[in-house]
């Protein structure tokens, strides 16, 4: 059997024509940054004729990986992220050749936690959400108890009497990354005893933030945010976790919650006054730029007024774009491909 | 005695009673599920299959033009152009900004179409379809928000204020509350011949209203059914579409300047992110070749697996445990198969990346197995007295079983390999890790060039923000479907039309 499959294989390899130079760029990364990175794919094929670029949905991690494979014609060229890169990252690209890296900040994703536009206006402080979501909590001498709050009420007495479910992505989502190192760990150091705690353990202060309470609280709905937003149409005591391109999207059924005081909206997200929102960024292998057609002028497209301005495309998309200086900033990276320093990845 | 027996019998009886209620229960509560499945889904994915242009009354001006470069040319400019040429009293950057936001960004490709066909338009009047926009096209589908338009019963009256402060409205008697004389709540729209005004809030009796589109400043009363109200059941800051794009849209809508049409491109064009130009052509191109690589490699080599292990090979320890090992691998989850498709055809043979081939290889490892244990089912049902007779009139062994087991076995291997197929057709898991769960906007043109799948196209669209991505969901899960019921139907007419009983 192992025989004819190999067999098998071989047949298919030699039917298949020697490769080519590749001509057509080849795109991984972060699905928060997908939907951004294939409208400039499709503007670069369009505009300039050349075959439009593949841009595969892999997430962050995976992209990182595949990214840092090597610096040749089957690897791609582009890796999409909603972090920077890290440390092991940044080693494992050096240790497999890669190591020309230029980064490039696109824009910022807001975390927007929405509910039905049936339900009251909400707002909420990150302590709160921590309190909510968290699956072991401090009481008040510090001391860590599993998390005994059924409705938001029990948490503030001003909040609502209803229950608490929150509808979010699961821990393989670098959304769910985000939103714990944004809400969850700044709520909890707030805590009585959390402070010390961090101080002393790190690790134990990671647990507590980090795991999210599994008694019906928290729901985990997937990756599909379209799923999340039906689901609080249904449900108006429901509240959801999401990128906020979808909140945009969808304004006419769902609103937003405002977290510390502060709505999501664009300006807000920005100008950095709504703090649940993370950076995003582009990687490119210099090493490829050259090699494979296409590289100098899709990054021209990238960082163009017409895509990357107040008023392009990617915002119409939903990113929230830079503001003039940072624009400025990361205009200046892609024109003289400046190369990532290994002191500078942290 | 007789009494006892008589109520064993009515208990059998019973029983045997619950027992139908249960399978009748099962049957139909399956048959609900699906029903509301695929009502839901046609009712979501309707929508996608017809779309709205504005017939466009463009001058094709040969300076924007290249004879010699006839798809470079600068269409986008002439369409745009020639579309705010008719709204003259749109002169404010933002303005001409919504106003063009109504047009598809692909708005002009028919225009490029029609002058590479025929160069002679060049310098000539024309009428060219331009797609709207997916956020215009929802609103005029009524999705993204219920207008209701009245017509105004009373007379109204309209006074300018001083130093740009907007309107206000009365009714015919001054001294009771207009809102109730008008019929005119806060935030509904006043539309009449050549303005329109936004009603802001209640002042003493009065309605305050401001421009959307700035009247004729000689109407000072409009009689009733001059005017009429419009009101949206969600709020401007919640809807894609302004009221001043909404009321454009409505006045094109009358001026009988929309076309509603089938959506040809849904299944002509490829992959695209503006919702209104993505099409499934190259899913389903993909699919197709994928599909193709895994028949052409699994129906031969599953045949010849099953005719040697159950006519030819010897029975022994060797071939139980051959067999075993491929009913493990009938069961083996499809996500190990892509993993395996990544570390020996990507890696180590060095295949390309999101390449049919790669894909079609893959599946066909995942349905071999199906296809073995079908065909060896086939071939086992047919009755030893065929090859006892192919025998006995002095055939070999290989004669027997190629010129008499094989073509009565053949109906049951199809309907086994086809049903292989359909399940290959709807995996997604294994071409995650060959890369095919991808954006392609290029329809692949061969075995080697970027593809993906149907079903990876349902997953990918469904992650997607946009409104109107919703729809393309559903219509891709729909034609999924068909050519999945296609096959069943291919299936089941193979097995009718030659099946052999014996």
């Amino acid at each position: 059997m192992k025989r004819i499959l190999l067999t098998a294989s071989l047949v298919a390899l030699t039917a298949v024509p020697a490769l080519a130079a590749r001509d057509q760029i080849r795109i991984v990364g972060s699905s928060t940054v997908y939907p951004f990175t294939t409208a400039v794919a499709e503007q670069f094929g369009k505009s300039t004729g050349m075959k439009t670029p593949v841009v595969e949905s892999t997430g962050t991690g995976g992209g990182m990986k595949l990214f840092c494979a090597g610096a040749g014609e089957d690897s791609p060229d582009f890796t999409n992220a909603s972090r920077h890169i890290k440390k092991s990252e940044f080693d494992d690209c050096v240790k497999n050749g890669v190591t020309d890296i230029v980064e490039l900040e696109i824009g910022f994703d807001g975390l927007s936690v929405a509910q039905s536009k049936a339900a009251p206006d909400l707002n909420l402080t990150k302590e709160q959400l921590f309190l909510a979501l968290a699956k072991n909590i401090p009481d008040k001498d510090g001391k860590l108890i599993p998390n005994p709050n059924k409705t938001w009420k029990d948490i503030d007495p001003s909040l609502p009497d209803v229950k608490i479910e929150v509808l979010g992505p699961p821990p393989t989502s670098g959304t769910r990354d985000s939103f714990a190192e944004l809400v969850m760990e700044v709520g909890a150091e707030k805590l009585p005893g959390m402070a010390d705690l961090k101080k002393n353990d790190s690790k134990a202060f990671d647990a507590v933030w980090k795991t999210m309470r599994e008694d019906g609280g928290y729901v985990e709905a997937g990756e599909n945010d379209n799923l999340i937003v039906q689901k609080l149409q249904a449900n108006p005591n429901a509240l959801g976790i999401f990128g906020y391109s979808f909140l945009e999207q969808n304004a006419n059924v769902i609103k937003d919650v405002a977290i510390e005081g502060v709505r999501a909206n664009y300006d807000t997200i920005s100008t950095g006054k709504y703090q649940v929102s993370r950076p995003l960024f582009i990687y490119v292998k210099k090493q490829h730029v050259g090699q494979v057609p296409g590289m100098a002028e899709f990054i021209a497209e990238y960082v163009s007024d017409k895509a990357l301005g107040e008023d392009g495309y990617l915002a119409d998309k939903g990113l929230v774009t830079l503001p003039g200086a940072d624009a400025d900033k990361t205009r200046a990276v892609a024109k003289d491909l400046t190369v990532l320093k290994a002191e500078d990845v942290k | 005695m007789t009494e006892v027996r008589n109520e064993l019998v009515a208990k059998r009886y019973a029983a045997e009673r619950r027992f139908r209620f249960y399978g009748a229960a099962a049957l139909t509560l399956t048959a609900l599920f699906l029903a509301v499945l695929l009502i839901d889904v046609i009712n979501k994915g309707l929508p996608a299959f017809h779309e709205h242009s504005v017939d466009i009354e463009v001058k094709v001006d040969a300076a924007d033009i290249d004879p010699s470069n006839l798809p470079g040319g600068n269409y986008d400019k002439l369409v745009k152009e020639a579309f705010r040429a008719e709204f003259p009293s749109v002169t404010d950057r933002t303005g001409k900004k919504a106003l063009t936001a109504l047009l598809s960004t692909g708005g002009a490709d028919r225009l490029r179409e029609m002058v590479i066909a025929d160069p002679a338009i060049i310098g000539k009047q024309v009428t060219v379809p331009v797609l709207l926009s997916a956020d215009a096209d929802l609103f005029l589908k009524s999705m993204s928000s219920d207008v209701t338009s009245v017509e105004g019963k009373a007379t109204l009256h309209i006074a300018r204020l001083e130093g740009d402060e907007g309107y206000v409205l009365t009714g015919d008697s001054t001294g009771e509350e207009a809102e109730k004389q008008l019929g005119i709540a806060p935030g509904e729209l006043v539309r009449f011949a050549g303005g329109a005004l936004r009603v802001t809030g209640v002042q003493n009796g009065y309605l305050k209203a401001e421009v959307v589109f700035a009247p004729d400043p000689a109407i000072t009363a409009l009689s009733p059914g001059q005017w009429s109200v419009l009101s949206f059941a969600i709020p401007e800051s919640s809807r894609r579409i302004s009221d001043q794009q909404a009321l454009w849209l409505e006045q094109l809508k009358q001026d009988g300047r929309i076309e509603n049409s089938f959506a040809w491109r849904f299944f002509e064009s490829g992959d695209s992110r503006e919702p209104e130009l993505a099409g499934i052509r190259g899913a389903l191109v993909g699919s197709l070749l994928t599909v193709a690589v895994a028949i052409l490699l699994a129906l031969p080599l599953g045949i010849a697996a099953a005719v040697y292990l159950e006519q030819f090979a010897p029975k022994n320890h060797w071939t139980d445990l051959i067999e075993v090992n491929i009913n493990n691998l009938a069961a083996v989850p499809s996500i190990i198969f892509g993993l395996l498709g990544l570390a020996v055809f990507l890696n180590f043979f060095g295949l390309p990346r999101s390449a049919p081939v790669v894909g079609g290889l893959v599946l066909a490892l995942l349905v071999l197995p199906t296809i073995i244990i079908a065909s060896r089912a086939a071939l086992k049902a047919v009755p030893p007295s065929i090859t006892e007779a192919a025998l006995g009139v002095g055939a070999s062994k290989q004669q027997a079983v190629f010129q008499h087991v094989l073509p009565l076995a053949l109906p049951g291997i199809m309907t086994g390999t086809i049903l292989g197929l359909a399940r290959a057709f709807g995996e997604t898991a294994p071409l995650l890790m060959i890369g095919m769960v991808a954006f392609i906007a290029d329809i692949p043109q061969g075995f080697t060039s970027a593809a993906t799948v149907l079903p990876v196209q349902v997953f990918l669209w469904s992650d997607l923000p946009e409104l109107a991505f919703r729809a393309k969901t559903a219509a891709a899960i729909m034609v999924l479907l068909v050519v999945l019921f296609a096959l069943n139907a291919v299936a089941i007419y193979l097995r009718k039309r030659f099946e052999r009983r014996w």
